[in-house]
């Protein structure tokens, strides 16, 4: 038997601007474009179905503006979709059923914080620089309901430990950190709560390449170590070919092609992606 | 000056001064603020948005508190103000004469005699009843202003339960310092529901707000905002599973004029020796024992 997918996307759309009826047909990689010539709205993306299962690691490429990073906000709730539905079925979601998106915003925060994890490409962006990297942890387990203080700082120095931080510095803020080690924080911070998904964007992009490794290196450690299903945008196929396992591929807001990674990146089927592929290589 | 209006300086019958509605407040604003406090207590701890009036008082000096005690106050109350503990502070005795002269009710600077209690930043020692209604005068009204500048934010973090980011203030706190260092304004959960700025009161008068008989009306003049606890609901200050909230801590000083221990004390520093002298930060109840009487 099959199991069952952690997160499960049915026709997700992010239309910035008033939008129009002509706004997804006349946009696309058909068309080369993600503006609507009619109403002059953007169509970040369009019509994004995929699922993810627990364990799994599902790699979206595409050029900049092909809409990957507005797939993982909307997920996270860092934006309002314009349509489509998600449903994220993990134990101890009683939200199962229901379309994520429809949720109030409480229950909202509560699905992020028990069950979502993130890291954005901009570690000011997941952080707050100014408080302790034990803070920033303790924030995402603040919210979950931990009320012990010695408790919190056992996980946070484990977390920290995990993603090799001295832990010396546990009580030091980030603001003082290199890039490389903000971004450790973050997916510390990411993992506090055990997430059922991890949406890691761009997490290794503007990083020097021994940086890179040793990320990519946790990334692969995380996925050895726990279920979670992790969704990984970048733009970079070597990333993608050296940790996920399926792939989508992204233009113009639309799929274009879906499949094993080693497929894609061997015998990629549509134009675009030959392209992509062709450019690295 | 005309003997009329000398007449009229002089007073009415009741006693308040005449050319003058009684209460100082017109019956439009006294009604908008009755109905706003009815819905503060409706809602335990939820800031309700108030058409705070111009009053002959400065803003930031108890104009909230003033409002309240206007619109609720009747022929027969007796008022009781005091400042920081003390009934004859400034600013106790002027809002004191003020109200009286607007309403010829009675004053007293004994807690147990009085109907309202108008305080700024104490609550008075002696225990109050259900009969009487303490009034507090607020200069920040919200809790999270201190971690989040926006009011539209903090509005959302009320609607939505969102305290997280309050408890990661205390957390930092207890990591930089070891221990919380809040020392009045205790952000306090009201009926388990929204978070409330107690108002600068010590932290040794949080608790006797918890399960209080008494009602609690917080206004803020400035800020245009009215806060409620009504009698018998819960008032918990944020704490950790391993550190405590917790109280001031005298180390055993006593009162040096009535020799209380079990009472908030002020420290005076003498200019000419250096040395510290304790008193009851609580003048009224000061002297009550003083006389010796059982409070």
């Amino acid at each position: 038997m099959n199991p069952a997918p952690a997160l499960e996307v049915n026709n997700l759309t992010k239309i910035y601007g008033s939008g129009c009826r002509k706004c997804i047909e006349n946009t696309g990689p058909d068309h080369s474009r993600n503006v609507c010539p009619v109403c002059g709205s953007v169509v970040a993306c369009a019509d994004i179905t995929f699922d993810v299962m627990p364990g799994e690691i599902l790699g979206i490429v595409g050029e900049s503006g092909s809409g990957k990073s507005t797939i993982v906000r909307c997920l996270h709730f860092d934006m309002e979709p314009t349509g489509g539905a998600a449903y994220l079925r993990c134990s101890g979601n009683d939200s199962g059923n229901e379309n994520i998106f429809l949720l109030n915003s409480q229950r909202k925060r509560a699905v992020r914080n028990l069950h979502l994890g993130m890291v954005y490409q901009n570690p000011q962006m997941g952080l707050r620089l100014d408080v302790t990297a034990g803070g920033n942890i303790a924030e995402k387990l603040l919210a979950a309901g931990w009320q012990n203080v010695e408790k919190i700082r056992d996980r946070g120095g484990k977390l920290l430990k995990r993603t090799e931080i001295p832990l010396e510095r546990m009580d030091e803020a980030p603001r003082n950190f290199s890039g490389g080690m903000q971004q450790r924080v973050q997916i510390a911070k990411a993992l506090a709560n055990d997430p059922d998904v991890l949406l890691l964007d761009e997490l290794t992009t503007g990083l020097d390449v021994s940086v890179q490794a040793r990320i990519l290196d946790l990334i692969k450690e995380i996925r050895r170590s726990t279920n979670a299903a992790m969704i990984l945008i970048t733009h970079d196929l070597g990333v993608i070919k050296l940790l996920s396992e399926r792939t989508i591929v992204l233009k113009d807001g639309r799929i274009v092609e879906m499949g094993l990674t080693d497929q894609i990146l061997e015998d990629p089927q549509h134009e675009y992606t030959q392209l992509l592929v062709n450019s690295v290589l | 000056m005309m003997l009329t209006e000398l007449s009229n300086l002089a007073g009415t019958d009741s006693g308040a001064l005449e050319g003058y509605n009684f209460a100082f407040l017109d019956e439009f604003t006294k009604r908008e603020i009755r109905r706003k406090i009815l819905k503060a207590v409706a809602i335990p701890g939820y800031q309700v948005p108030f058409g705070s009036r111009e009053m002959p008082l400065a803003k930031g000096w108890g104009t909230g508190g003033l409002q309240i005690t206007l619109s609720i106050i009747g022929k027969s109350d007796v008022l009781k103000v005091i400042d920081q503990g003390s009934d004859e502070s400034v600013n106790a005795v002027n809002i004191r004469n003020l109200v009286s002269r607007m309403t010829g009710v009675g004053t007293t600077s004994d807690t147990g005699r009085a109907t309202i209690i108008q305080t700024r930043h104490r609550i008075p020692e002696e225990p109050l009843t259900g009969d009487q209604i303490a009034v507090l005068q607020v200069p920040f009204p919200e809790p999270l202003r201190t971690i989040e500048p926006s009011e539209q934010v903090t509005r959302r973090m009320h609607a939505e339960h969102d305290y997280s980011g309050m408890w990661l203030h205390l957390y930092e706190d207890i990591v930089k310092h070891g221990k919380i260092t809040i020392g009045a304004r205790y952000p306090c959960l009201v009926n388990g529901r929204h978070l409330m700025d107690p108002s600068p009161i010590p932290r040794w008068d949080v608790p006797r707000l918890h399960k209080s008989p008494v009602i609690h009306l917080f206004c803020a003049g400035r800020e245009k905002r009215i806060y409620a606890i009504p009698p018998h609901t819960a008032v918990e200050p944020l704490e950790f599973e391993d550190y405590r909230f917790e109280t001031e801590d005298f180390g055993g000083k006593v009162c040096e004029r009535c020799g209380s221990s079990d009472t908030f004390l002020d420290e005076i520093i003498d200019d000419a020796t250096g040395n510290a002298r304790y008193i009851c930060s609580d003048t009224s109840f000061c002297e009550k024992r003083q006389r010796g009487e059982d409070v």
